[in-house]
């Protein structure tokens, strides 16, 4: 077995709100993930999926446990892993090109280096003829490739993604899954993908994780996914397999749904 | 636009440059029309209202005159609103931008900014002029009055409500504290100030005529009083119409600079 790229240990995260009671958002969470693993996390909303992401990026210091990533405890914001957030957050007074530069930028990478690595990644994006527009002359599906090339561009080995694709309408979604499994399978990176879709989960992933509903979300079970590549994300569903899987995780999904609907009544 | 029955787009009457064009002109000429034969006719006393032709060669006069001062007059009021607006702008976005990123610090100023704001700035012009003399520092002080407050709460609510995702991104692709400041919080300010360009540049030019006309020896601003002095309505309106000319001339320019520092943003927000 590979040593774990991304691996957490009793991971627990508090948040103390100003004026209000704190409020355990994740609670004993053990997780390792292998060198070159797509693993996808589901969960119902506000069961921490987005906190568990900015943990293992560093975003936010953990309140207890342990995080390591590519061999280094995570104690600070980590540079060495790509980011998609579920908002936009390509920067809107810079074009396709200097967005896609940016990492590179701050790198200190020589202007005629970035130069070549950014048009070649705009243009394994998809993204070509649009290196000049600003991000809000392209459609939510090309801004979501223009953030793929901007995190790419440095050849991160671990990419962390929140509800990537949950903004684009049903066709392009599955297009842009599509080419997401290609890129990954071209350069095998190690994928931490967040979701609250389970189709998406499964189709896309090696292993499926379910959290519990919030507050203390925690894991509740992992599912290991069998199901052969390449896939097609449009095709796999379709499958025996694909659809007994899905049943027995949406057995687990589906009481934390409710529990986390039945939390939010009560609250209100 | 519309699909005429043989499937020929039309451009409607209401979206043709022409047409819009031609309606200002129209709406133009028969305003200065109306006060013309309504001070002629005698409705409109000409000893207070003047009349478009008497105004007219009056401005003529101011610049053809030998040895005029008129572009002298045009400079100094310029200067003052260009002083009074960079020095109002840097000052705003500096301390906007401490604000912002310091919350204490803002918490801390907060009620007396509210109140400085709530007062009628242009009340300040005869303090300035007792404080500043007659000269170009009053008229540059209320410029900048003006154009802080402006700017300063552009600055700070741009910098203060920076998406966090922005900052977050760029962290993690590896920004350090200085290129934060440079690529997502100056940038997000600077927007702003754009924003609010013509604002606050339009209270800058206002300032300084208004100090001018409370008590100066130069400027356009003091034309309009010592027209006043003499009961010459004539040259008050003469002043007014100049100062109306180059409001319009800054406003052009500054929507020149506005538009080319806006591209990046979506039409309806520009
Ligand atoms: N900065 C914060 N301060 C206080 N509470 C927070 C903060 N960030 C997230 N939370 C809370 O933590 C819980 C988990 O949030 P999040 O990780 O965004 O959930 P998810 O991504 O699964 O929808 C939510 O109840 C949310 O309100
Ligand atoms: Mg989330």
């Amino acid at each position: 077995m590979t040593e774990a790229v991304i691996s957490l240990h009793g991971v627990s995260k508090v948040f103390h709100p100003p004026r209000q009671r704190p409020y355990v958002a994740l609670e004993g969470i053990d997780l390792d993930i292998q060198a070159g693993r797509f693993v996808s996390v589901v969960g119902p909303s506000g069961c921490g999926k987005s906190t568990l992401l900015a943990l293992v990026s560093g975003l936010l210091p953990a309140t207890s446990g342990q995080i390591v990533l590519s061999g280094r405890p995570v104690s600070a914001v980590r540079s060495d892993v790509g980011f998609i957030f579920q908002r936009d957050a390509l920067l809107p007074w810079r074009t396709v090109r200097e967005n896609v530069a940016l990492p590179l930028r701050f790198r200190g990478v020589p202007a005629t280096v970035a130069g070549s690595q950014v048009t070649e990644w705009i243009a394994r994006v998809g993204l070509s003829g649009f290196a000049d527009n600003y991000p809000h002359e392209l459609s939510g599906g090309m801004r979501k490739r223009a953030q793929l090339a901007q995190s790419l561009v440095n050849d991160p080995p671990v990419l962390l993604m929140d509800e990537p694709f949950s903004a684009l309408d049903v066709q392009t979604r599955n297009l842009m899954e599509n080419e997401l499994l290609e890129l990954w399978g071209a350069s095998r990176k190690t994928v931490l993908f967040i979701t609250h879709d389970l189709e998406e989960a499964i189709a896309l992933s090696d292993e499926l994780v379910v959290m519990t509903a919030g507050p203390a979300g925690t894991i509740k079970a992992r599912y290991p996914i069998d199901l052969p590549r390449p896939r097609s994300v449009t095709e796999i569903r379709f499958s025996p397999a694909f659809v007994a899987l899905y049943e027995r995780a949406w057995n687990d999904l589906r009481d934390e749904v409710l529990r986390s609907y039945q939390r939010s009544l009560s609250a209100s | 636009m519309t699909q005429s029955a043989i499937g020929v787009t039309r451009v409607p009457l209401s979206e043709r440059a022409g047409v819009i064009r031609s309606l200002q002109i129209l709406v133009m000429l028969g305003f200065v029309g109306t006060w013309e034969i309504l001070s002629q006719v005698g409705v409109l006393d000409k000893f207070y209202y003047s009349r478009p032709t008497l105004i007219v060669p009056t401005i003529a006069e101011w610049i053809t005159q030998p040895g005029t001062t008129l572009f002298r007059d045009i400079g100094v009021t310029l200067l003052e609103t260009v002083l009074g607006f960079a020095i109002g702008t840097l000052a705003g976005v500096a301390t906007g931008y401490a604000f912002a990123r310091n919350h204490l610090l803002g918490a801390a100023f907060d009620p007396l900014f509210s109140m400085f704001n709530a007062i009628p700035r242009l009340v300040l012009a005869p303090v300035f002029i007792l404080a500043f003399g007659i000269g170009l520092a009053s008229k540059v002080a209320l410029g900048v009055t003006l154009v802080y407050f402006i700017v300063f709460f552009a600055t700070f609510t741009a910098v203060r409500d920076v998406d966090p995702a922005f900052i977050d991104n760029v962290r993690i692709l590896g920004a350090r504290r200085r290129d934060v400041t440079f690529q997502v919080l100056l940038p997000a300010a600077l927007s702003a100030i754009v924003a609010s360009l013509r604002t606050s540049a339009g209270f800058a030019f206002a300032g300084a005529v208004v100090a001018e006309y409370i008590g100066s020896n130069e400027g356009v601003g003091r034309r309009i009083a010592v027209a006043e002095a003499f009961f010459d309505s004539t040259g008050v309106f003469s002043g007014i119409v100049l100062i109306a000319m180059l409001a319009l001339a800054l406003d052009g320019l500054l929507q020149l600079v506005e538009s080319r520092f806006s591209r990046w943003k979506p039409r309806r927000e520009r």
